[in-house]
């Protein structure tokens, strides 16, 4: 599967920019079908973690309020061009997923 | 043969170590607290998430458009000066949940990030900074035109 995070990451000066953005819809359990008049059941992002050469940089606890196509931007300090960054996503379902990303 | 005692301290001991076990590979993470996240009111998503609500601080930056035309899509900036920072939350007060996330900071980590977030209605956001066992806090009103929650 293709995966669902955009990860634009770049080192400078000492320190790693990191702008992600995922792919998801992001369903908050609150909007209603149009044609059945009933609630599309939630579907979301719920945890995003960034490590790093084995240590995590940056973990977030998502709710349904991030919008659609998650987007979150952080840095952190070390990386250089060319490392990778690994993120793991859960999915409220319990769906989850493993990608990686070069540090440019 | 085991009486009533030493079956308590088995079952405990048992419990304790399988709660490690699980915990052990999201060390600083603490895990999705739902009824954070599910509380429909401000007051008590903090106390879930924080233990405690935050005071307001100067420490505490927190950019959000004054109005935003689509409540769908608000983007947010909070930085903090404050150091040893464990962790910032998002609440909007008007949401129906107000809790939008909490992110960690990992020693190394900048204390700043940047998201969008959905609001349904003009609200008060607020950022909530958790550093050395302080809560700080920052807050700003967002008028919004267009609901970003129903539909």
């Amino acid at each position: 599967m293709a995966g669902i995070m955009k990860v634009k990451a770049k080192a400078k000066k000492g320190a790693t920019n990191v702008k992600m953005m995922a792919k998801h819809i992001m369903e908050s359990g609150q909007r209603k079908d149009k044609k059945t008049g009933e609630l599309i059941p939630a579907m979301f992002l719920q945890e995003i973690t960034v490590q790093h050469a084995g240590k995590t940089v940056f973990a977030g606890n998502l709710g349904t309020a991030i919008s659609k196509n998650p987007y979150i931007a952080f840095s952190f300090e070390g990386g250089a061009k060319g490392e990778e960054l690994t993120i793991n996503w859960v999915e409220n379902t319990g769906k989850t997923g493993t990608e990686t990303a070069a540090i440019k | 043969m085991m009486n009533r005692r030493t079956v308590i301290k088995a079952v405990a001991t048992g419990g304790a170590l399988i709660g490690a076990g699980v915990l052990m590979p999201r060390l600083a993470m603490a895990a999705w607290n739902t009824d954070a996240f599910k509380a429909d009111n401000q007051g008590a998503a903090m106390k879930a998430l924080l233990g405690a609500e935050p005071s307001a601080s100067s420490d505490v930056s927190l950019k959000a458009p004054s109005i935003a035309e689509n409540g769908a899509v608000v983007p947010v900036t909070v930085k903090t000066s404050a150091t040893n920072v464990e962790s910032i939350s998002l609440f909007v007060e008007g949401n129906p949940t107000p809790l939008v996330a909490e992110f960690m900071i990992p020693a190394g980590t900048a204390p700043q990030i940047s998201t969008r977030i959905r609001m349904g209605k003009t609200s008060v956001i607020t950022a909530v900074v958790k550093a050395d066992g302080k809560l700080m806090s920052a807050s700003q009103e967002t008028k919004v035109t267009i609901g970003g929650c129903g539909g």
